[in-house]
């Protein structure tokens, strides 16, 4: 394992060496943010190579206004809120879920199942899933909206704030941050859309994509990978996580997605409205969409006071530069969504990044 | 979020399993990944199987889980 790293580190030195300017690579996919941040890789790249962590956490991307729709949804005595943990201590405007559960209308699932299960069980009253995440997870929600739609279980709803990665990932060479040189692809995304899915980005945007898992030499390595690509003035698609991820994904899975699902217009925290980048229910499963069961909007929502996360989220600044990181924004008592998630930048930098600054 | 564990199959009824993960077991449905057998080694990720794993793999990832697990741990042990 430690030649596989010593010879990464040393493409990564060379490549370094014949570039006259620093890499930026960017990384979308909250995962390889903390895999990154645990295994401390930062500390054993030249300065030349910046890391930023993009819109990969799916919790943290999900828009103010949605936030704010759940906990309308939150208020109201006529639904039960079914919840995967990550959203709980999630701040809206005014609160967050983990502040109005007191009413034992709130369930944490593991699994869109528990929460069709709850529907099943509590037929007099109706049970809104609230579905975020990117392709990784839209699969699991189409599943049970099929399901509900079958077993005719109307007292099921989904607040559907599935995210596509790619239309992200375009949003930001398309203008909103003209840094980033390369992207390091989201493993357990590509799991789902397959490998190839990026070569449109690599052909349109002439920028290296690497596919990686999540071991920390296979991150060392696809690093490695994208900085030999820049030195030689390439731009390819690879994939070093075939263990996994093949290169046309899981196919049943985006057929259920089509089935289910069209691409929609929608709201990125950050971004802003990024065309065709969310999932909404289609025909004829639209009945179960929670926004027009319960006349909600997903309009753009408002941030709270001097957060940054949306600066975080597209690269631009780092967690450090928001003035509330780490005085009034803290693990504790977040402020921001990157700040909430185990997943979220602001997190990461709090729980590996300022132990590290200390050292220093 | 996107967090995924690689889990052997040990029960399977149609579409619904039991996996096993370093001997935690839980429920997952493989509607997603068709034609899996019982015994294979999967992905699974909120309750659903997304992908078939190779078994070194799999070994990998859960000798990774282990680490970070022994590691934290030394960490409580010392903030504590």
């Amino acid at each position: 394992m430690l030649d596989r790293i010593t010879h990464a580190q040393q493409t990564i030195a060379d490549s370094c060496g014949s570039l006259d300017r620093p890499i930026t690579i960017m990384e979308v996919c909250g995962t390889h943010t903390v895999s990154i941040f645990r295994s401390g890789i930062r500390s054993i790249l030249p300065e030349k190579v910046k890391l930023l962590s993009g819109p990969g956490c799916p919790v943290c991307v999900t828009d103010q206004g949605y936030i704010d729709a759940v906990m309308q949804l939150a208020d109201r005595d006529d639904c039960l809120i079914a919840t995967y943990g990550d959203m709980i201590r999630v701040p809206g405007s005014d609160g967050s879920l983990e502040t109005r559960g007191s009413k034992g209308n709130i369930r944490v699932v593991l699994s869109s199942e528990d929460a069709l299960q709850w529907a099943r069980e509590r037929p007099d009253t109706t049970v809104v899933f609230i579905a975020v995440g990117f392709e990784t997870t839209a699969p699991a929600t189409a599943v049970v909206v099929k399901e509900a739609a079958a077993e005719g279980i109307e007292n099921f709803s989904v607040l559907c704030g599935h995210k596509l990665v790619l239309p992200a990932m375009r949003a930001l060479l398309g203008g909103m941050n003209d840094r980033i040189d390369a992207f390091l692809c989201p493993g357990h995304v590509s799991v789902i859309i397959g490998s190839g899915a990026f070569a449109q980005i690599v052909a349109d945007y002439h920028r290296p994509c690497v596919v990686a898992g999540f071991e920390p030499v296979q991150i060392v390595e696809a690093l490695a990978e994208i900085c030999r690509q820049l030195a030689a003035g390439k731009a390819e698609l690879k994939s070093l996580y075939g263990a996994v991820v093949t290169e046309k994904g899981n196919v049943a899975a985006q057929r259920i997605i089509d089935e289910c699902f069209e691409p929609a217009d929608g709201y990125w925290r950050g971004l802003g409205r990024i065309a065709k980048s969310t999932l909404a229910l289609r025909e004829p499963y639209r009945r179960f969409d929670a926004f027009e069961r319960f006349g909600l909007e997903d309009g753009p929502g408002r941030e709270n006071p001097g957060c940054r996360c949306g600066e975080v989220l597209c690269g631009l600044i780092e967690p450090a530069e928001c003035s509330l990181f780490g005085t009034r924004c803290t693990p504790e008592k977040p402020v921001g969504p990157c700040m909430v998630s185990s997943e979220g930048t602001c997190a990461a930098w709090f729980k590996y990044g300022r132990a590290r600054g200390r050292g220093k | 979020m996107c967090l995924a564990i690689p889990a052997r199959i040990i029960e399977l009824d149609q579409d619904r399993a039991v996996v096993d993960a370093m001997g935690n077991r839980w429920k997952a449905k493989t509607t997603l990944l068709p034609g899996v057998k019982l015994g294979d080694v999967v992905l699974v990720h909120a309750g659903f199987a997304i992908s078939l794993v190779d078994e070194e793999e799999a070994k990998k990832t859960w000798e990774l889980f282990a680490q970070i697990d022994a590691f934290e741990s030394t960490q409580n042990r010392v903030s504590g």
